[in-house]
């Protein structure tokens, strides 16, 4: 281990997990939680540090990293008045971002900023993410979308779908929440349709869609993109096929799929799905990112409808609702050489790290992996 | 004297009559199953209703957000102990739990037609599951 890596692993440790300011910042924090918290410091302190490594970048020009954000889903309750409960969660990500040292080159808002895509709660959202010393890329989700399709999201904060170069790697970012527009235009009022939209287990919702306007904007993009260039593709919904009564799908996703094929590394990073979760299809690695506002069961849960869950993931823990932060957080991204190493921060959770395994040719949980590693509220029933 | 004497022989001849009656009360018919399907699955909605409204709570925020479909909540698992209780609990506990926290509302009664018809909605959702009381 070269001492380089060792002093940023040890920085991340610092930063992440025995921060004294955070004991200063909770104002009451009980035995329990104390002995809790000093549990999971010396257990980071004595992880191998291959498991906390990440390299910073000085050396490699393509190996950064960034950070990911998003599902906060900030509700609006009246007046100046938001739930808490998502406010803080939000408020603690953006603040554990100023934290990282080196700093992020960018941050990614992975959508869903607002619950009913009320100008209040962009406004609100935008406020807290202000606070971010970091630029911002952003992608749009449906609780964003569907009361004005997307017109304050372009005024305020910029384009639904564009694609940026960084150190080598091609990012794409889609609006993968449309959808048919008969459902669009079904609805009384804008206010029914977001509602209609933002409600998981509707009857009456409509899958996702990337669309044929934007794919072939897409095709385009990517035609002036060489095969060996990482690509990186930013959606909200999942860009393949998991549960379509919860909308954990993208109807068109083989014809997105399709277009990423000729690429030798393609990682997809989504939000939407309040959950760990992954899968490789082909030659694209899937990776969910986590929500800051509150976690959702994973589909097996649900025994009347059949589901896809990846068998690849390794799920998370049952959610706790004793804690507020419970199986909620975000992700530190480092790219290695075009390679997602996706390290979630969990605030009630032990942190968990995917890595890309070259061998294997697919993303692998570096600790729970293998069955017989797991713990007992990783068993779903 | 003998006036009451008569009162009691009626209320016990009375009593005897609705006894017999009743002997033939566990005979029921398909349209008897129709009717009382209808009445529980009337209560099923009333409970998916109130499951997907901001009505039980003060913050807009209802159950549908964090259990769609009512998942993860395992009806079949109670009664169970609770850590946010520190005690074992009945589901409609965990229920009152989550309108007083996560929806910032009033607890509900136990016998309060709303909570009869959530606990109806839950359990609905998970029919066929073997019942594992106690179990995490």
């Amino acid at each position: 281990m070269k001492t380089k890596n060792k002093k940023a692993a040890e920085g991340l440790v610092m930063a992440f997990d025995v921060d004294p300011r955070r004991k200063v910042m909770k104002k009451k924090m009980s035995r329990r939680s104390f002995l809790k918290r000093s549990a999971v410091a010396a257990a980071a302190a004595t992880l191998p540090l291959g498991l906390v490594e990440i390299s910073w970048g000085q050396s490699d020009k393509r190996n950064f990293t960034f950070a990911y954000i998003s599902d906060s889903h900030l509700t609006h309750i009246k007046g100046a008045n938001f739930v808490r409960n998502f406010d803080k969660g939000l408020k603690k990500a953006v603040t554990e971002c100023n934290f990282m040292s080196p700093k992020p080159d960018f941050v990614v808002y992975g959508g869903d900023l607002a619950q009913l895509g009320k100008r209040e709660e962009l406004d609100h959202g935008l406020e807290i993410m202000s606070r971010l010393r970091h630029p911002v890329k952003w992608v749009i989700g449906e609780h964003d979308y569907y009361l004005d399709l997307g017109q304050y999201w372009q005024e305020k904060i910029g384009r639904l779908y564009y694609s940026f170069d960084h150190k080598g790697v091609h990012f794409v970012v889609l609006n993968s929440i449309l959808t048919y527009d008969s459902w669009i235009n079904k609805w009384k009022s804008p206010q029914e349709r977001m509602s209609n939209m933002a409600r998981l287990d509707n009857p009456h919702g409509s899958p996702f869609m990337v669309g044929d306007k934007q794919i072939q904007w897409m095709k385009q993009d990517l035609s002036k993109v060489s095969r060996q260039t990482p690509v990186v593709v930013m959606s909200h919904s999942p860009l393949y096929k998991i549960f379509k009564p919860w909308n954990f799908w993208t109807d068109d996703a083989e014809k997105v799929q399709a277009v990423l094929k000729k690429f030798d590394k393609v990682t997809v990073l989504h939000g939407h799905v309040h959950q760990i979760l992954y899968n490789q299809i082909g030659n694209i690695s899937f990776e969910a990112m986590m929500s800051t506002s509150w976690p959702w069961p994973y589909p097996v849960s649900y025994i009347k409808k059949a589901n896809q869950v990846p068998r690849l993931t390794v799920m998370m823990n049952r959610a706790d609702p004793f804690h507020e932060r419970d199986a909620t957080g975000w992700s530190i991204l480092n790219l290695d050489d075009g390679r997602v190493t996706n390290h979630y921060k969990l605030w009630e959770n032990k942190d968990r790290i995917l890595k890309y395994d070259k061998k294997l040719g697919y993303p692998i949980d570096m600790e729970y992996q293998a069955p017989a590693t797991r713990i007992p509220p990783q068993m779903h029933y | 004297m003998a006036r009451n004497l008569r009162n009691i022989i009626a209320l016990v001849l009375f009593c005897s009559l609705v006894a017999s009656a009743s002997l033939f009360a566990d005979e029921f018919t398909k349209e008897d199953l129709k009717k009382w399907n209808k009445q529980f699955m009337s209560v099923v909605k009333e409970g998916d209703v109130l499951f997907h409204s901001s009505k039980l709570g003060t913050n807009t925020v209802s159950c549908d957000m964090c259990h769609p479909n009512a998942t993860n909540t395992h009806p079949e698992t109670y009664p169970k102990f609770q850590k946010q209780l520190g005690k074992v609990v009945a589901l409609r506990d965990m229920i009152n739990w989550c309108i007083q926290n996560p929806l910032e509302g009033e607890p509900l009664k136990f016998d309060d037609p709303k909570m009869i018809a959530l606990e109806a909605y839950i359990t609905y959702e998970r029919a066929g599951k073997p019942l594992a009381p106690g179990k995490h």
